[in-house]
Formats: C-alpha cells, structure tokens, sequence
C-alpha cells in the first residue's frame, strides 16, 4: 500500500455564517400586527365593559402574537455563499429554500412604518422561475437597512460575485438619476381615479367598524338622504357630484402622495435599474439591466386625455403584486418616453415609434361588439321592462360606438431594429416595446370571426412581464410577415406563399 | 414586409395528424359533459314539468347531439403536429384555431401525461413549457408510443442546448 505518501489535502469549502434576521423584528413584527388588530381590540377592551375574559382574550392574543414573533425569529437564518442563497425557517413545518445567485433577477427592499421607525428593511429576491406559483424567490423579513443595502449590491452583482475589491468600489460610486419625483405630476393624481376607489374602500371600512363598534351611522345618514332628496332635483345632483368630485380629487393627490414621495428612477454602477419611492412604506426595487426585455405604457383614458402616462418594465423575476414593476408614476407621457428611452438605453424611446394602422375589418370588429351587445340588451329590455329602461340603453349605444372607434385608433404595431411593438386598448391603453431577443415562441389565433375578416391575433411569448403580449386582429399576411421578420428563422419554415 | 410576392403569406399546416382514436376521445368528452348537463334537467322533468322547461331540455338535446357529432371530426381534421430540430410547431381547436410555435432552444420541460380516458384508448398528451407563462405547447391525442418517443427525442435535443432559456 502507498501510505507512506503524503495525504492529499481536504478540500475545505469556505465556511459561511448564518445570520439571523435583525433582532429589532422582535419588536417591529407584533407591532406591525398589533396595528391591524387595534379595531379588534378597542371593540373588545373599551365596548366589552371590561369583562374579565375579554381583557384574558386580548392579553392572549397579543402574548400569542409576540411569542410567534419570537419563534419565527429564533428559527429563522439565512446565509449568502458564493452559489446560493440560503434561508432555513420554521418550528413545527421547517423550511429550507435556497436560491442559485446566477438566478437572482431582482431585489426588492420594502420597508413599512414599523420597520422605518427601528431602520429595517425587508429583503425579496426575485428568481423568474414559475414552476410553483407564489413561491417564487424568497423574502428576508427584516435585515438593518445597511445590511439588506449590503445585500442588494451583493446579490445583482453576480459575475463580481467572486471579487470583494469590486463590489466595495461599486458600493461607493452613486447612481444615475434618470427620473425623479416632480411636484408639478401631482395634477395628474385626479386623472387615475385612485380616490374615488380608495374613498369607496375607506367607506366600505368605516361603514364596517361603525356596525362592528354599534355605533348608529345609519340613522342621521337616512335623515341626510331625506333632507337632500327634499330639495329640488337640480340641486341635488349639482351637490352629489360636487362632494365626489372634491373626494375624489383629494383621495387621489393623497394616494398618490402616499405611493410615489420621493419617487426617484437611477441606474446604479452595477448595471441595474431602481426604483424608489414611498411615503410611509418605502420600496426600492432594483432589476438586473439584463433582464430586462422591454417597457410597456400604460394610458388610462383620463390619463391619456390630459396627457399623461405611466410606465411599467418588462421584466423576468417580479411578482405581479404590489407594483413592483412600476417604472415611473402617473406623469407627462413626454415623460414617459423619456424615461423609457433612458432605462433601454436608446436615444430615442421605441415607445414614440410611428405604429401601422391594423385593416378596417379590425374597425368592424371592434364596432360590432360595441354596438350589438346594447342593441340586444335594448331588445330584451324592450320585452320585459318599463320603457324607460331600453331607451336609456339606446342613448348609450353612441358613447359605446365611440369607444369601439377609439379601440380601433389604438390597435397598431411596428418594428424597429431592436424592439416588437404592440398597442391596443381604450378605457387602458397599453403599449409595449418587447425586445426581439426576448421572445421565446409565437402563437398565432384566429377566431370563427377572425377568419371570416381574413385577421388573426399574434402573441410573442416571453419569459417576462405578462408571459405573452398581443398583437390584436391584423391581417394575416401582414401578421406573419411582422412574426417572420421580428425573430428571423423561427417561423420561416413554416410559412407558405 | 417587402411584398415582392403579390402571394398572401400563410401559415402551412404541421405535417402530422394525431391519432385517429382522438374522434372517439373527443366524442366520449362531449357526451359526458352533455350527459351531466341533461341528466339533472330530465329528473326535474319528471317530477315537474313545464313547457319551458321541456323547450330547454329538448334544446340541450339538439345542441348537445349537433356538438358531439360535429366537434370531433372537426377537431380531428385541424389538429395537427410537427417538430423539427429547432422548433415544435402545432395547430389545436375548431371553431377557433391556434398554431403554437416553440423553439427547441428555449424549452424547459417536456411532460408526457394521460387521463383515464386517454389510457383506456391508448392516448397520450406531450406538454412542452418554456419559460414563458404563457407559452405551453400541448400535444394532444397521440398514440401512447409515439408521444414517449417525440418526448425522448424533444428531450434529448434540449439538453443538449446550452442556455438558461430566459
């Protein structure tokens, strides 16, 4: 035997630390779920007449909340090698995730107020992959704001990953402004609507609590109602609508005060696009330049009538939820393309790119199905109901032609040497720059109708944003003429003349 | 987009045909949803009948018979599929169609699957996802070993193309 030779030496793997989340979540977790439960409690402690088992069941409940907090932060550490990110979590169901760092598209820091107060952060690593929905990345909830800071640079920069000199150099060097927050974009707040829908929600609350608590809110609304339906017809609608009016516009300055302050749009030294904003909770979301494979532009119609926009990326790795692929807020649209040109690193945005009109076959469409469904309604309403009922449907058919003609304004698509671009929609129009490259498959449909109206609908999958993004009811040749050309060689061999 | 060719550009249709045992797959799919449909419309006819809703049992019936007969043959003569070296391409649906282009080079997985009643005929679904969301190219109603071998071979060739497929 060979024994006498040396032993060669034991591979070591660079042993990593595990860390715990910040110990401050002790605090900060019951506080932000106390927060939610002080309706609950004030119900049970002040209205209960200070029952004995009801002061037992709150005391309860907020042992039970803390000593959970203190569960969860015991068992849960993360570690970051050089090949993963790992995280291990859980008492009675444990749980092992971990993500491969060449897989991190994007890092999502959201702070709430709790986590404000006491400088926390907590941290989402977005991966893209959507084997199982809803488990996509994973979420460190809550680091110290430098640490999840120290983070966020580390884990984007993934062919730096090996070299610590390089990252602390990109750490000191600032970022790129491309867009920030501009008080004068406020005026465009009443145009999203968002205050009439936060309005209705803080009402449907308050109606809620008021039923919960006893409380009688509906005996001097009723006495309101009488009061205001006493008063001559005229009056009365001048008065409702001037009250939605001034809810509205407040709500929605206050929302949109609340989501975007401090908005700002940068490019950081390590070749990834962030987002920050928020009043109480602050986000900044950072995606990887690579990973992006577009912007859309989202024109609400009010929106689009006083001349705004608001932009979203397209990109692989974001959940849907919670606008994190917002790119700029409700803004100029002047804005919008600005900004879009900047993030895609193009001198001029693919978004201001003259789109061809789709055939009027498309227009008929698009009126048939704005004009039949009422006209049918008018028919049935005619049969059943009091007259008034179908001529008020009639009176709708013009507005809804409109909508039908504006639909078909929209519709338009086009080429450029880098980006495919689709646009459709009235009540929301959207218009998306998908990178040629980014587009993994097509599916082409077409309809009993289409066919008729020799039209067809082309889709470009994508790894990104919605999955699939649509060119809506071109016509055919055209449609696959633009499919050929846009990803050369895909379609080619399946195409005949 | 030249349009040197006063040709119209079409799609060609992908060069094989499924099974013939599909037709008798999509019939037994129509009569069961049918089937559940009438059934509880018949008991209330026989303990309460109205003329409404005998004109609605008798309309299921038409409907249901016109669908079940009509449909699969229909399907049969549409659905169609191909797969080359660099892409699988299918054309699906009746009334309304839809053709399905993946390229090989960005496939994920490849997933043979069959319902009960697939096994009893023999049948076989192949499911191609790449990582679009809405991207998965569904090969439905070949026979059992035809689909383990066009996924033997699918998988074959996407191992052996590099990339992450994003």
């Amino acid at each position: 035997m060979t024994t006498d030779l040396p032993h060669a030496p034991e591979y070591a793997e660079p042993v990593v630390d595990w860390h715990r989340l910040d110990v401050r979540m002790l605090i900060v977790r019951p506080l932000n779920e106390l927060v939610g439960l002080v309706p609950l409690m004030v119900g049970l402690l002040v209205l209960g007449g200070g029952e004995t088992w009801r002061i037992l069941t709150s005391l309860g409940v907020i042992a039970a909340i803390v000593l959970f907090g203190l569960l969860r932060w015991l068992t849960t550490r993360y570690r970051i090698t050089t090949e993963q990110v790992e995280m291990h979590t859980g008492l009675f169901v444990r749980k092992r995730l971990a993500v491969p760092r060449d897989r991190i598209r994007t890092v999502d820091l959201t702070a709430k107020l709790g986590h404000r107060l006491f400088g926390l952060s907590a941290i989402r690593v977005g991966t893209g992959q959507r084997d199982q929905p809803g488990e996509d990345g994973l979420t460190l909830d809550a680091v110290s704001s430098a640490e999840a800071e120290r983070l966020r640079v580390l884990l984007l920069t993934i062919a730096k990953a090996e070299n610590p000199a390089v990252t602390e150099v990109a750490e000191q060097r600032p970022g790129v402004v491309l867009s920030k927050w501009d008080k004068r974009w406020l005026r465009y707040a009443p145009l999203t609507l968002s205050g009439l829908v936060a309005a209705g929600a803080l009402f449907g609350f308050v109606m809620n609590f008021a039923r919960e608590l006893d409380i009688e809110v509906f005996d001097p609304m009723t006495q309101a109602a009488h009061w205001v339906a006493d008063q001559p017809i005229g009056l009365t609608i001048a008065l409702f609508s001037g009250v939605v009016l001034l809810v509205a516009t407040l709500g929605s300055v206050l929302v949109y005060v609340v989501q975007f302050w401090g908005y700002q749009l940068t490019r950081e030294p390590d070749d990834t696009v962030r987002v920050r904003r928020g009043l109480l909770t602050t986000r900044s979301v950072s995606v990887a330049e690579q990973r992006l494979r577009g912007v859309e532009l989202v024109e609400p119609l009010l929106l689009r009538a006083g001349r705004g926009a608001h932009a979203k990326t397209v990109t692989t790795g974001l959940g849907r939820k919670g606008e994190s692929n917002l790119l700029l807020p409700p803004a100029p649209v002047t804005e919008a393309h600005r900004v879009s040109a900047a993030v895609l690193r193009q001198d001029e945005s693919p978004t201001t790119t003259p789109l061809r009109r789709h055939p009027l076959a498309a227009l008929r469409r698009r009126l048939v199905r704005a004009v039949v469904p009422l006209l049918v309604l008018a028919a049935v309403l005619a049969w059943f109901a009091p007259s008034w009922a179908w001529q008020v449907v009639l009176a709708l058919v013009p507005f809804s032609a409109a909508l039908g003609w504006d639909r078909y304004r929209s519709l338009g698509h086009a080429l450029t040497d880098r980006y495919l671009l689709a646009r459709a929609g009235s009540a929301i129009r959207e218009t998306v720059a998908l990178q040629r490259t980014g587009i993994i498959g097509w599916r082409v449909s077409r309809s009993f109708f289409q066919r008729r109206a020799g039209l067809v609908t082309i889709s470009a999958t994508t790894a990104a944003g919605d999955g699939a993004y649509h060119v809506i009811d071109v016509a055919e040749a055209d449609g696959l003429a633009l499919a050929d050309e846009a990803v050369p060689d895909l379609l080619r061999p399946f195409l005949e003349r | 987009m030249d349009g040197v060719s006063s040709e119209v550009l079409r799609l060609r249709a992908p060069r094989h045909q499924v099974s013939r045992k599909s037709i008798t797959l999509w019939t037994l799919h129509a009569l069961i949803g049918w089937t559940v449909l009438l059934v509880p419309q018949l008991v209330v006819l026989i303990f309460a009948s109205s003329p409404w809703q005998f004109a609605a049992a008798i309309a299921t019936l038409v409907l249901g018979t016109a669908h079940t007969l009509v449909m699969p043959r229909w399907r049969y003569r549409v659905h169609r599929w191909e797969a080359t070296p660099d892409a699988v391409y299918t054309l699906a649906g009746w009334l309304n169609q839809e053709w399905r282009i993946a390229p090989v080079s960005r496939i994920q997985t490849v997933d043979t699957k069959r319902g009960p009643l697939q096994q009893l005929l023999g049948l076989s679904t192949v499911t191609v996802t790449t990582a679009s969301a809405a991207g998965p190219v569904h090969i439905e109603g070949l026979d059992h070993d035809d689909a383990v071998r066009l996924a033997d071979e699918l998988t074959t060739t996407t191992q052996a193309t590099p990339g992450d497929a994003t």
